[in-house]
């Protein structure tokens, strides 16, 4: 109990009085000398990642550890979880492998307004398979 | 060849890896409270054991003793757990477990972008945190059903009184689920499934 942050059950219950606190910056946790290009494709979550090619020796340890554990597709999130890092300090060196050609990225399929039928009907069908 | 062969290698097991023709993948989100079983949910419907990503966020911290005009930064670092299901070949879908208090909105801008829809999994004992979730979803536009998580200590609400205490739209599906349980989560899933397909076809907007 002591020095537990308090899990809502405090005396803020307006709902729909919760004001957006004006959008906090993220923090993108750049090692040193990893600088983002400018014009960085958009990586989400659950892009799907697949390495173009062995790594070279001229790669970092954790370039070299993607491209091995994306011989096969492996998502955005699931890249993060094994390499124990941050999502934003992974988009950072899949962008560089993505600039440098050695990985291929696989983007989500979008939901831009509501998902298309033929998704929601296979993801019904998976479903029913599990 | 290999830079650094020292290293160990880091990555699936083989049977934990996609098939080489998986071209896409979405997400879904489950959100709630502090130990309502988000995880739980995810693992329970998982084809891997769930896995962990973190986000990190700095702030400037607002507080009274900022004085002299020093700013100070606090920073927060968020787990969140994440499963995955094969619907085919080709297409993945992936779960989010999300926590709901408004402190860690700041991960939403991201995992919302692109989500089919969301689960809320609300626990009767604390209702009041899915109150800003519900909101917060509502304002996004991102379709989500309530599922609530049977704890045997917690009160039991009829369908209705939840619908009046959550001040839900009447289309919004209210299912009771155990989340340990794979068959009724798979039904969480699935009941998110029909609504987004049922928005879809009749090209609503989510309320
Ligand atoms: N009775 C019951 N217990 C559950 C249910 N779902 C989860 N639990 C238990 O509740 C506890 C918390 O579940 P978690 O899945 O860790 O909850 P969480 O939402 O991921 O928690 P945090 O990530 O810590 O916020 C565990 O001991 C679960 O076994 C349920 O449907 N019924
Ligand atoms: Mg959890």
């Amino acid at each position: 109990m002591s020095g537990e942050p308090a899990d809502g059950g405090t005396d803020r219950i307006g709902r729909r009085g919760g004001q957006w606190e004006g959008g906090p910056e993220r923090l993108y946790v750049v090692s040193a000398g990893r600088g983002a290009r400018a014009a960085r494709p958009e990586l989400d979550l659950v892009t799907l990642i697949v390495a173009r090619g062995e790594p070279g020796p001229d790669c970092r340890p954790e370039q070299a550890a993607i491209l091995h554990m994306c011989d096969y597709p492996l998502s955005v999130a699931e890249v993060s979880a094994y390499l124990r890092l941050p999502f934003s300090t992974v988009t950072v060196i899949l962008a560089e492998l993505l600039d440098s050609g050695r990985i291929e990225a696989r983007a989500p399929l979008p939901a831009a307004t509501l998902p298309d039928i033929e998704i929601l009907e296979a993801v019904m069908h998976g479903l029913q398979n599990l | 060849m290999d830079c650094k062969t020292s290293e160990p290698r880091r990555g699936p097991r083989s049977e934990d890896t996609l098939p080489a023709s998986a071209a896409s993948a979405v997400k879904v989100v489950i959100v709630g409270g502090f130990g309502v079983g988000k995880t739980t949910l995810v693992g329970s419907v998982s084809e891997i054991r769930p896995l962990t990503t973190e986000e990190t966020m700095t702030q400037a911290a607002v507080g009274i003793d900022d004085i002299a005009g020093v700013e100070r930064k606090t920073s927060t670092t968020v787990a969140m757990d994440f499963g995955r299901i094969s619907v085919n070949r080709h297409l993945v879908l992936y779960l989010f477990g999300t926590p709901g208090q408004e402190r860690f909105w700041f991960l939403w801008n991201g995992l919302f972008e692109g989500a089919l829809g969301a689960v809320v999994l609300v626990d009767t004992r604390r209702l009041e945190v899915s109150f800003d979730v519900i909101g917060r979803l509502e304002d996004r536009g991102v379709p989500f059903v309530i599922a609530v998580n049977a704890f045997p200590d917690a009160p039991v609400h009829s369908t209705a009184e939840l619908r009046a205490a959550l001040d839900l739209h009447d289309s919004v599906p209210v299912i009771h689920c155990d989340a340990r349980d794979r068959g009724s989560s798979r039904d969480a899933l699935m009941t998110l499934m029909r609504y987004l397909h049922t928005l879809a076809t009749a090209n609503l907007e989510p309320q």
